[in-house]
């Protein structure tokens, strides 16, 4: 048989073959539920903000997303986002929850360094790649179309 | 005086003693298998300290402390104080360095780490002029994720061959003379890279490197697998442990009567989420806590241990790894 | 604006494209977001993603591609009140509201709160 120590690639192969299979099924269906039920929830908030607190519909999403950010925020805070978003997956993490999970988990971690070296420097260390390509993307898209 | 023996192996033939020993755990760890074993389980991971670092700090520390006392052996007596942890710098053991107040050797071998610190116990004290040597490590759940991976309260979902790392610590008193288990010989082992680049998959890339120390170790030494009452390697995991012993068949060697892995074995089976367990603290809980106290004839342990930073991950590079051997034996069957 | 129906459905749908990006694949999370923002941005960008809100409500606004939306909605909306340099200021102008919500919700959890671990 082939000694695999000399063989990367025969070895990379036979790693792969050993890794278990994550339970797609399951991922999918509880990503879709807990995603989906996050964004009624953001529909119910919003309609409250239009109905109760005169938002006019197209401005409503204003005190939404904040909203939402709060609660992902406060659920990181207190430990909880943590526990869910391990079965939920991407369906805790699509959702701008897992924005405000990503920003208040890294400024909750790095306060030991302190606010300004911990908090300050480091808050975007994992949301900071979203806002860049949301704003180069943007900057290219305005580009080509006030070009056109 | 030690001697070489073969390509990677040191003898012992002065066979220095394990006097003392101590494990010291965060909850989960304590409520496993090996838990009743313990000599101090702390109950959360903050420990009450003002950092997850400080909390690792307090378990080396009180594993050296309560080592000591169970071997007997004062703080100024220590002639070199090993110790090695998965964190920045090591600072872990550099500030536990300080506490204990001996001549120190910092190492870094990541999980391998242990088996590290024990084999140069061993060349101190055999031909080496010291009395008593103290090899530590540590490790934290906590500092090893907001240093490796995410902050601690960031909502990852790990994938299936993912490891939790141990949080705990471990230190032992090896000395020229007493009573206790005997560090008979070990393989120093080298570093092997079959290309994993996956951080979460440290089992495959941390395998090629167990094989290649359990070969060239019982090669070395002309034994066959079953001339230990058992074989274990320190956190391969259940992906890392099937393929050693796919890696092992291959090269003629039958590990599957007496081989486990100490990722698989410190926790319960309910405990266990995805591939098992990793860290430093991992093949030293399972080794000093759980094996000293099943009656052995004679073990080896191989601990691994990933060579890898996030720097080196995020540059596209793959995880080189090492696993160091050390046989232990038991006078009589075991302690 | 949606009913909770097409929230709950194309918010869950965008979240199983998630999904499986981060079962089938080795990226991790922050590339998938970034992924996603993206899209969010060309679609925008080629008007497609103001009909998806209108019919999904939240389902759309909720996930991170509305944010890649927002980000070039401003921009062209603003490029299109003063010329090019409307690039440049407009780009924040509908996302301030989420990024400076973070910011400060971030800055005062971490004042009041302690990693669990």
């Amino acid at each position: 048989m082939k000694n695999l120590l000399r063989d990367p690639k025969a070895y990379q192969e036979l790693a792969e073959q050993k890794k278990p299979r994550p339970n797609l099924a399951k991922n999918l269906f509880t990503a879709f539920v807990v995603g989906g039920a996050i964004c009624t929830l953001g529909q119910f908030i919003q309609n409250i903000y239009i109905k109760y607190f005169n938002f006019a519909p197209d401005r409503a999403g204003d005190p939404t997303t904040a909203t939402m950010i709060f609660i992902g925020g406060l659920l990181t805070a207190t430990g909880v986002f943590d526990k869910i978003a391990r079965h939920a997956g991407a369906g805790t993490a699509v959702p701008v929850t897992g924005f405000a999970n990503s920003i208040v988990s890294a400024a909750l971690e790095f306060k030991r360094e302190g606010f300004v070296l911990g908090v300050g420097s480091k808050m975007f260390a994992l949301a900071g790649s979203v806002i860049v390509f949301g704003v180069v993307t943007a900057f290219v898209v305005g580009l080509i179309s006030a070009l056109l | 005086m030690a001697m070489k023996v073969g390509s990677q192996t040191f003898t012992f033939p002065s066979r220095p003693v394990l006097t003392g020993w101590a494990t010291v755990s965060g909850p989960k760890e304590g409520q496993g298998p090996a838990g009743a074993y313990f000599d101090k389980i702390f109950p959360d991971l903050t420990m009450q300290q003002k950092s997850f670092e400080k909390a690792e700090q307090l378990m080396m520390i009180t594993a050296v402390e309560i080592a000591l006392e169970k071997g007997g052996v004062a703080k100024d007596a220590v002639d070199v104080f090993v110790a090695g942890d998965l964190l920045n710098q090591i600072i872990i053991s550099g500030y536990s360095a300080l506490k204990v107040g001996a001549p120190y050797l910092g190492i870094y071998g990541a999980c391998s780490s242990f088996c590290e610190g024990l084999f140069l116990g061993g060349l101190l004290v055999d031909g080496g002029g010291a009395q008593y040597v103290v090899a530590a490590t540590s490790s934290h759940n906590c500092t090893a994720e907001r240093q490796f991976r995410y902050p601690t309260e960031y909502g990852a979902q790990l994938p299936p061959w993912a490891q939790h790392t141990v949080t705990g610590a471990a230190a032992v008193v090896v000395a020229a003379r007493g009573s206790g288990p005997v560090l008979e010989l070990a393989t120093v082992g080298k570093v092997m890279d079959l290309g994993i680049k996956d951080p979460y998959n440290m089992g495959a890339a941390m395998a090629p490197a167990a094989a290649d120390t359990i070969f060239t170790h019982l090669a070395d030494t002309g034994r066959q697998p079953g001339d230990y009452d058992l074989i274990v390697t320190g956190d391969l995991g259940r992906v890392g442990r099937e393929l050693l012993v796919e890696l092992a068949l291959r090269q003629g060697h039958d590990l599957s009567a007496n081989y486990r892995d100490c990722g698989e074995i410190i926790y319960s089976r309910e405990q266990t989420e995805n591939a098992g367990a990793s860290g430093c603290a991992c093949s030293a809980l399972v080794t000093l806590g759980l094996l000293f106290n099943q009656n052995y004839r004679r073990i080896l342990v191989v601990a691994t241990g990933a060579l890898h930073s996030p720097t080196s991950c995020q540059q596209g590079d793959s995880i080189p790894a090492i696993a160091h051997a050390v046989s232990i034996e038991f006078p009589k069957g075991g302690q | 604006m949606g009913s909770y129906l097409t929230a709950f459905l194309v918010g869950g749908l965008i979240c199983l494209i998630g999904q499986l990006l981060f079962d089938l694949t080795s990226w991790t999370p922050a590339h998938v977001l970034v992924l996603l923002v993206v899209a969010g941005g060309i679609l925008g960008g080629l008007g497609l993603y103001e009909p998806l809100i209108k019919f999904a409500g939240a389902g759309a606004t909720i996930p991170i591609s509305s944010f890649g939306n927002a980000l070039v909605k401003g921009a062209m909306a603003e490029a299109a009140r003063s010329g090019p340099i409307g690039i440049l200021t407009g780009i924040f102008e509908l996302t301030s509201a989420g990024i400076t919500a973070s910011i400060i919700f971030g800055f005062f959890f971490a004042l009041l709160f302690d990693p669990k671990g």
